[in-house]
């Protein structure tokens, strides 16, 4: 991805993004997720049944990389097995925190292969994910 | 007056804004902290030897000079703390955790800063006092007429910011006193955002206590001052036992106390900062806080006018007689837009800047904030109006 793809795909993502919005449905999993030295504030909901992530909802307030990045998130871990979800999880941290990666694995979530440049917006990139790590958590515990 | 050459991060390619949270320091300030680490490095109340004899007089001195400065009535009334927090929290615990009992009640409003907040809240824990907030008005001031409305046969204490880290607002503080006090009301003045930037008299104002951070006020961190009108000191406990604040102590752990101020400040003290400060009172004091206040509002007015011309930006607070301003650009993220000026080397805050329960009055939870201070300039102000018109610059610019 150029430097300018990466930049439509983030603001896309940010002025439209997918799976927004709350869940009341007691099916489904909530958790907060939030930056202590930043504002960021999302609320993430997570439906798994058989072992695949059916559905995932967020809101809240974020900022631009926070926001594209839990879109991009919830398209890419819906309809994944919990393994194939937390595979992706482990590549997206390889990749921000410079580690090696699979770069085919990621699709649009390759446009924050750059953000490790800015130290500040890492935890913004990576909030989504802190945040679903829990969730997934919180599920196999009840199950 | 150009206060470039006094300040060595003001030589730097920087437009600062967020003198909210902290200023810089004049090279007068370092000097003076380095003159005291580098020629007369000993302990202060120690005075068997010369240099530490030196240190006394400038740590004692420093005292006086902050006595002038808010025009306390003695000496005793100044405790020299770690800041405004730690002042705060000294009041709290060591005053009206004693003085409160269950039901009374604390006025304060939603636009406090967390460390005028969270100790009241500690003391509706151990003392199961209430806290009731008085109601802002549609400009997010503070009025006499609200504080009249709030005020209850249980209202014991008032305390709060005398300008407000987050709009701007500045608060009646005198004729709230008056009122307070007509009642059996204690005030507490948080002093953090006031007294850096205008003349504070506490005498005229007659408060009760008052915290401020010398870090706010071209000072170094790490020291700050709690003012307490001598009566009232008397009865504050201490927080911090140990070394320089007994008299003497017996083995049947007995402990006999000095005398104000020492009592309140136990352990060797932060004698640099404290000379720090002294320092940089000299300074504001040679500038004029009659001339920081004004030049302070002349800045905020340019920066209103400028602002208010931009369609896409929305003024929080254009009532404000401080230097604080709270915007938000229209569908950008306040964080992003701080992002967006970093790039430009302007430094502004982007959050809810310590006061997490205001966002319920003013409806948005984050705001971008620009705080000035007197070393600030017009042409700053112009660089920053300048990107903010371009809308598509920071969307563009902003990732």
């Amino acid at each position: 991805m150029d430097d300018n793809l990466r930049r439509e795909v983030i603001l896309d993502n940010y002025s439209n993004p997918e799976n927004k919005g709350r869940v009341e449905d007691k099916d489904y999993i909530y958790v907060n997720t939030n930056n202590s030295s930043c504002i960021d504030n999302i609320d993430l909901f997570l439906d798994v049944k058989d072992n695949i992530i059916k559905d995932i909802k967020f809101d809240g307030e974020a900022c631009a990389i926070s926001t594209a990045s839990t879109s991009i998130m919830t398209k890419e871990l819906i309809g994944k097995t919990l393994e194939e979800a937390k595979k992706f999880i482990e590549n997206f941290y390889n990749m921000i925190e410079e580690r090696p990666y699979d770069e085919d694995l990621l699709n649009e979530a390759l446009a924050f292969s750059e953000i490790y440049k800015q130290a500040n917006r890492t935890t913004c990139a990576t909030l989504p994910y802190k945040g679903i790590l829990n969730a997934i958590k919180k599920y196999e515990e009840e199950h | 007056m150009d206060f470039k050459q006094d300040f060595p991060m003001l030589k730097k390619d920087l437009i600062y804004f967020d003198n909210g949270a902290t200023t810089f320091k004049p090279y007068s300030v370092i000097k003076a902290m380095d003159d005291y680490y580098e020629n007369y490095s000993a302990n202060a109340h120690r005075g068997d030897y010369n240099i530490s004899l030196k240190v006394d007089m400038a740590y004692e001195g420093v005292r006086d000079k902050v006595k002038d400065f808010i025009n306390a009535k003695k000496r005793e009334e100044i405790i020299f703390t770690s800041g405004a927090t730690e002042s705060l929290n000294m009041i709290a615990r060591g005053f009206f955790e004693k003085y409160l009992e269950a039901g009374d009640e604390v006025l304060i409003t939603n636009s406090e800063h967390a460390s005028n907040i969270l100790p009241w809240f500690r003391l509706a824990d151990t003392n199961k006092i209430k806290i009731n907030y008085i109601n802002l008005d549609d400009s997010l001031h503070v009025t006499v007429k609200n504080v009249l409305n709030s005020i209850t046969p249980n209202t014991k204490v008032i305390a709060l910011a005398g300008i407000t880290n987050v709009v701007g607002d500045v608060r009646p503080i005198k004729e709230i006193t008056k009122l307070a006090h007509e009642r059996n009301i204690f005030v507490v003045l948080d002093g953090a955002q006031t007294v850096p930037h205008s003349k504070t008299d506490v005498q005229d104002l007659d408060i009760d206590f008052m915290a401020f951070s010398g870090h706010k006020m071209c000072g170094p961190t790490g020291v700050g001052v709690l003012y307490g009108k001598e009566e009232l000191l008397e009865k504050l406990d201490p927080i911090n036992y140990g070394g320089g604040m007994n008299e003497s102590f017996d083995d049947e752990t007995k402990v006999y106390l000095k005398e104000l101020p020492q009592r309140l400040e136990a352990g060797t003290p932060n004698i640099a900062g404290v000379i720090g400060l002294g320092a940089a009172i000299d300074y504001l004091n040679k500038v004029g806080m009659d001339n920081i206040y004004l030049k302070e509002i002349e800045l905020k007015r340019y920066l209103i006018e400028k602002l208010s011309k931009i369609k896409h930006i929305d003024i929080i607070n254009p009532e404000a007689e401080s230097g604080v301003l709270a915007f938000n650009v229209d569908g950008i993220f306040s964080q992003d837009v701080a992002v967006f000026l970093d790039k430009y080397n302007i430094c502004v805050r982007a959050g809810n800047h310590c006061a997490k329960i205001l966002k319920k009055d003013i409806g948005v939870k984050n705001t971008v904030r620009v705080s000035l201070y007197f070393y600030n300039t017009k042409e700053e102000i112009d660089s920053l109006v300048e990107l903010l018109s371009d809308k598509d610059k920071i969307l563009k610019e902003m990732i």
